[in-house]
């Protein structure tokens, strides 16, 4: 028998934990969360930077943008449509009686348009997105983790981030402005619908209003953010899909980390756009006052 | 220096080995899951790795085609240390390897065809054109004993078997110099199992491939193999030649580690059984 390699005779295992104090298990867990959660945030930030690498250097093969493009943009704009109708309809239903309580009710169209292009075409059209597209973009590329087909596409010289990432990301942020705009005019309708049609309010009234208080900006301003939201939506699903676990539960939890990560941060950073949007238009706003004088 | 430049000097010496490990140690998480491997496999041999569930084998094959990096250590192929490379030279040097997955890991996404034809479309400096894609994939599709009419299936519909044959097709069809099979006959019927021995003979009869098998049966290890490799639970690595391996030495005269290495090739429980109810 020829014994070619030796090897150390530990098992290689950790040493044994020794018995801790309530105190110190408790900040033993709080740290380990702690160091945990800035892994995961520097793992992903170079999952990103691995991303927009690929994505400067070598554009994706049309055969693999086509069907991501076709996945996230013709098959989300019945749904998107569709909840964007409703969302104008029940701004009208909840909105209607306050504004009429205090006879404003002709300003109704104004408050309608300027929350939808503002504020809710955008998050809406994020959160359908997040949840039709970016919970099955976690679960697609979980299954082909555990199922070793990105460890086959590493093997045969395939780079699984050029390959698998930055189509998803690229179909993400260039459809999701589409997909709001889409949300916006649906809504803008259905709120129109209701107001007019339903509740009996002045065609023209419930028109001039709209004009008047809902401009370009705030159409800006809800596209621009869509581009963030796009961005996040396709980075954290197919951060989560790459780091599935194993096993079909696996899976669903990543689907669905995908989709309840995304949400918190699509919030996190309308917030932070809102201010930043704003303190700029105050600013422009400002300063084209002081030149016309 | 560059990494690059560390990746190449100082490598194999010129003795016909394509790959060698050097004190290879991988740690996943909080486990050590190789340690300190030495492993030095010539050109044209067909190794075969063997070893309980969980031993860390799958890991040793995903370290030689640089899926996994090691924590410590060098992993040598030709004269690059694939530990050092830097992610572009990985990448051309995998066009050198194949590699069989354990469940063909085909793309679901995908035709046959369009699994097959997915290395020589990736095919850097050299691109194929689609005709000579076409011809190398129905002699692949030949090679491995399937009709044509499967090419335009999607790999949900065929079998098990078929799966295999079409991983093993398309691991083939650059002609690498090695070949890695990640356990290719588990979950197969006998007769399936002993198609794809054949393949993986045959393929070693039509040019000089360098294989390395993970398996569990022994079956295919003594049909196939050249050389055996047994990995154990606690990492430590023995290397027989085939025939030692199987008659095994005589009972009452052999060590721990001699009788454990008997016992797995025979299938018996023996001392792994006593470990268990220990456990329990």
């Amino acid at each position: 028998m020829s014994t070619i390699v030796s090897s150390r005779s530990d098992s290689g295992g950790e040493p044994s934990a020794s018995r801790h104090s309530p105190l110190t298990q408790w900040i033993t867990d709080w740290g380990t969360i702690v160091v945990d959660g800035l892994i995961a945030v520097g793992d992903m930030t170079l999952f990103a930077r691995r991303m927009l690498g690929w994505l400067v250097s070598r554009p994706p093969a049309r055969g693999t943008l086509l069907p991501n493009l076709y996945q996230v943009g013709v098959l989300s704009l019945p749904v998107v449509a569709l909840t964007g109708t409703f969302i104008g309809m029940v701004l009208a239903v909840q909105s209607y009686y306050q504004f009429a309580s205090i006879g404003l009710e002709d300003k109704l169209g104004a408050v309608i348009n300027s929350s939808l292009v503002r504020e809710l075409g955008p998050v809406l059209a994020a959160t359908m997105l997040a949840g039709r597209v970016g919970s099955a973009m976690a679960a697609v590329l979980g299954t082909m983790r555990v199922t070793e087909q990105i460890d086959a596409l590493e093997t045969m010289g395939a780079d699984p981030i050029h390959y698998l990432v930055v189509p998803r990301f690229l179909a993400c942020i260039l459809l999701i402005p589409a997909l709001t705009v889409m949300a916006d005019f649906m809504g803008i309708v259905g709120g129109y619908f209701y107001s007019v049609m339903i509740l009996g309010i002045d065609h023209a009234a419930y028109q001039n209003n709209s004009r008047e208080f809902v401009g370009g900006y705030d159409f800006f301003s809800g596209v621009f953010k869509s581009f963030f939201f796009g961005a996040v939506i396709a980075l954290v699903s197919c951060y989560r899909g790459f780091h599935c676990q194993p096993g079909a539960e696996g899976v669903g939890r990543a689907a669905t980390a995908a989709f309840v990560y995304s949400f918190v941060m699509i919030l996190a950073i309308d917030l932070l756009l809102n201010i930043l949007l704003d303190a700029f238009y105050i600013a422009i706003w400002e300063r084209t006052v002081s030149i016309l004088g | 220096m560059t990494s690059s430049q560390e990746a190449t000097i100082d490598g194999v010496e010129d003795d016909g080995t394509l790959v060698r490990l050097e004190d290879v140690s991988v740690r996943l998480g909080n486990q050590w899951v190789l340690r300190d491997i030495d492993l030095a496999i010539p050109q044209g041999q067909t190794l075969a790795v063997i070893g309980e569930s969980g031993c860390g084998k799958t890991v040793l094959m995903k370290t030689l085609v640089g899926l996994v990096r090691p924590t410590s250590g060098d992993v040598w192929f030709d004269s690059l240390n694939l530990a050092k490379l830097d992610p572009k030279a990985l990448t051309e040097v995998r066009q050198r390897i194949g590699f069989v997955f354990q469940n063909a890991a085909l793309f679901d996404s995908m035709t046959i065809l369009q699994n097959i034809a997915f290395p020589l479309r990736q095919q850097q400096g050299q691109p194929f054109g689609e005709e000579e894609i076409e011809y190398q994939v129905l002699e692949g599709i030949a090679e491995v004993g399937l009709p044509r009419e499967v090419l335009q299936r999607r790999p949900a519909e065929l079998s098990g078997g078929m799966r295999k044959r079409v991983g093993l097709a398309r691991a083939l069809i650059l002609k690498p110099e090695l070949v890695l099979y990640d356990e290719p006959t588990t979950g197969l019927d006998p007769i399936m199992s002993d198609v794809i021995n054949e393949l993986i003979l045959s393929t070693r009869r039509k040019y000089p491939v360098t294989s390395v098998i993970v398996t569990h049966d022994m079956r295919t290890a003594r049909k196939v193999a050249d050389r055996v490799v047994m990995l154990y639970p606690r990492r430590r690595l023995h290397d027989e030649e085939p025939q030692v391996l199987y008659d095994g030495p005589p009972s009452g005269l052999e060590n721990a580690a001699d009788r454990r290495v008997r016992q797995f090739v025979r299938g018996e429980a023996g001392e792994r059984l006593m470990e268990m109810r220990m456990e329990r």
